[in-house]
């Protein structure tokens, strides 16, 4: 498998072939042609995301009088401090903050205990065990009987209900099985059996030390679904102390409610463009975190895809 | 009992391996209780279901549920809902990640080049509360981007997050610009495996870049390409809950009502929660959703020589 070096890089055929050669007229038109396109959709992709972040540095009137294109308008950072004010927004992030990392914790460890075994070869059973898992991909309960069995187990409402009954992603387990199978040789895996290592040693102090890159893929996986997903939260969760930031985005962006009380903004009260502000300021907070970190990661992503892919 | 030998060979290794089943033991408790348990319970689909009896003591009433469903005045709206936005979307997304790979492989400004994919890629992390979040203030027909624009062009300003006839469109143009990037990532990855052999003797051939890019390029990534659409067909009733449960309003109902949702409004939020109506919609979509996949991926088997399994 080459990994993300040789999508970035792909072999300049024209560079190394025929360097000398100079493009001919047609080429020079697809060249440019090409560009256009690409700039095209470089614009189309970033223009919503400078307009938000522009208007979230803009005034309340430049928001209202609609005067904000992608670039801040009378800048201001009132739509920050509304933000920062409003505590249902810190009780969101504190709790996202929790079942991100908890879960994540919880999720590699549960997968690397299920595709450990699963990755051996000469397993009995591992095709059957294999099939248990890979079928819940295809067929589920549904929405109703899993929802009352969380009842009946007593998770509803409860902080383990956002982390329990997704422990395991089969797509993630597929993946680990895949790296696991690819990468290390058996003949390590021979030569540490004859020194008499037994499987859980092996694991210990051979395997998880060679599963770096796949560990913080999957975490990285886990941690972002953590972080986006809203579904679960608003299903399974009542109370408001226990509601995960993407929940109460979805009251403020999306439904339009704003507890107007817990911001401390007397002076401000009767602006009603900072409702508006607030929004702007709000998906730039939330969307900040894993834009500001994703350049970073962003091999480990493409990696993850790309074994999911020769599987 | 006498063991044949490669039963005593069995025997041996699962002796041997005892740890391995032990650390797979917590795994699969936990595949028992949150995904086959369930399974099982998805038998109210075939019941009354009374609170007080439970799944498994309520009385069974065959297909009671399912007949109620197909014969109500939204089978027919949700199933076609769910059909025209899943197809709609496969085909409305499916040039353009392509696209973006054939053009990006062109380029040999490595800084653009990589500025693009930074960008482009960047969408896909955008949970969907945010990206619903970002239609709702960019569409705004007031202060949003798209009324600066419509000004600018002396037109009236769109609203597209309040028009039912829009729906279809921004529904599958926002997936296209969270995802399009993304899914390009893919065909990169096919186009640098192609031989650059074919490259050079198409050069001397005297082919130009856009010939060489019809020629080899496209039908290098189409074996890909259409095991990839194939593939999603399969999945064309599991339309996205997420996205579509946010996007919903009054105005649009009638358009964006679809399985997923439908469910949840029956099962879970209506007053008179019908737990069983909620399970056999939901298992109906489940059963049909597992054989168009066992068929597609029959299927890509056959197109390509292999399926996802």
């Amino acid at each position: 498998m080459e990994s993300g070096n040789s999508i970035s890089t792909p072999r300049d055929i024209d560079d190394v072939f025929l360097p000398h050669v100079k493009e001919t007229g047609s080429d020079k038109v697809f060249t440019t042609t090409n560009y256009i396109v690409l700039g095209i959709a470089l614009l189309g992709v970033m223009a919503p995301l400078l307009h938000v972040l522009a208007s979230s540095f803009s005034s309340t009137t430049a928001v209202m009088s609609g005067h904000v294109l992608l670039w801040p308008v009378d800048f201001s950072l009132d739509g920050y401090e509304a933000v920062f004010n409003y505590k249902r927004v810190w009780v969101g992030l504190g709790n996202s903050l929790f079942y991100s990392v908890f879960g994540t914790m919880v999720n590699v460890t549960m997968t690397f205990l299920a595709a450990y075994p699963l990755a051996r070869q000469n397993l009995p059973g591992r095709k059957f065990f294999t099939f248990l898992f890979l079928f819940t991909m295809l067929f589920g309960g549904g929405l109703i009987p899993t929802y009352l069995n969380l009842q009946k187990l007593g998770l509803l409402n409860t902080r383990w209900v956002m982390i329990l009954p997704g422990s395991i992603a089969i797509w993630n387990l597929l993946i680990t099985i895949t790296y696991l199978r690819t990468t290390i040789p058996t003949e390590i895996h021979d030569a540490a059996q004859i020194d008499g290592c037994n499987d859980i040693k092996y694991l210990i102090s051979i395997v998880l030390p060679l599963s770096k890159p796949i560990i913080a893929v999957i975490a990285l996986f886990y941690a972002v679904q953590h972080w986006n997903t809203y579904f679960d939260a608003l299903i399974y969760l009542r109370d408001h102390g226990l509601h995960p930031l993407q929940i109460v985005l979805r009251e403020i962006l999306v439904l339009q409610e704003m507890e107007m009380g817990d911001i401390d903004l007397h002076e401000y009260y009767k602006l009603m463009g900072l409702k508006e502000l607030l929004k702007y300021s709000l998906i730039v907070v939330a969307a900040f975190p894993i834009l500001v970190v994703y350049p970073f990661v962003q091999k480990y992503f493409i990696k993850g895809m790309m074994i999911g892919s020769i599987k | 009992m006498v063991l044949t030998k490669s039963q005593q060979k069995t025997v041996n290794l699962v002796k041997r391996h005892w740890q391995l089943y032990l650390l797979l033991l917590l795994p699969i408790i936990w595949l028992i209780i949150f995904k086959y348990v369930p399974m099982y319970g998805a038998q109210i689909a075939f019941k009354k279901y009374i609170v007080t009896k439970g799944i498994v003591d309520s009385p069974w009433i065959g297909l009671g549920n399912f007949e109620r469903f197909i014969n109500s005045a939204k089978f027919e709206l949700v199933i076609i809902n769910t059909l025209v936005l899943s197809f709609y979307q496969l085909v409305g997304s499916f040039p353009f990640p392509i696209l973006l790979a054939l053009c990006l492989n062109q380029v040999r400004q490595k800084a653009f080049k990589k500025t693009v994919q930074l960008v482009t890629y960047a969408p896909h992390f955008i949970s969907m509360v945010v990206l619903v979040g970002i239609m709702i203030q960019v569409f705004h027909p007031r202060i949003g981007l798209t009324a600066f624009l419509a000004r600018m062009l002396e037109v009236d300003a769109p609203n597209w997050m309040g028009s039912p006839s829009a729906f279809p469109h921004v529904y599958v143009g926002s997936g296209l610009w969270q995802n399009v990037g993304f899914r390009a990532i893919i065909y990169l990855a096919v186009l640098a495996t192609i031989d650059p052999t074919l490259h050079e003797a198409a050069i001397v051939d005297g082919a130009n870049k856009l010939q060489r890019m019809w020629h080899i390029d496209l039908p290098g990534i189409m074996p890909t390409a259409v095991v990839l659409l194939v593939l999603q067909t399969g999945r064309v009733l599991n339309i996205s809950f997420e996205k579509i449960y946010l996007m919903q309003n009054p105005i649009n109902i009638r358009v964006s009502e679809v399985i997923s949702t439908y469910v949840y409004k029956v099962g879970l939020l209506s007053t008179t929660l019908d737990f069983s109506y909620g399970s056999a919609i939901g298992l109906l979509q489940g059963v049909v959703s597992l054989l168009l996949i066992l068929f597609v991926n029959k299927l890509a088997r056959r197109l390509s020589g292999h399926g996802i399994w």
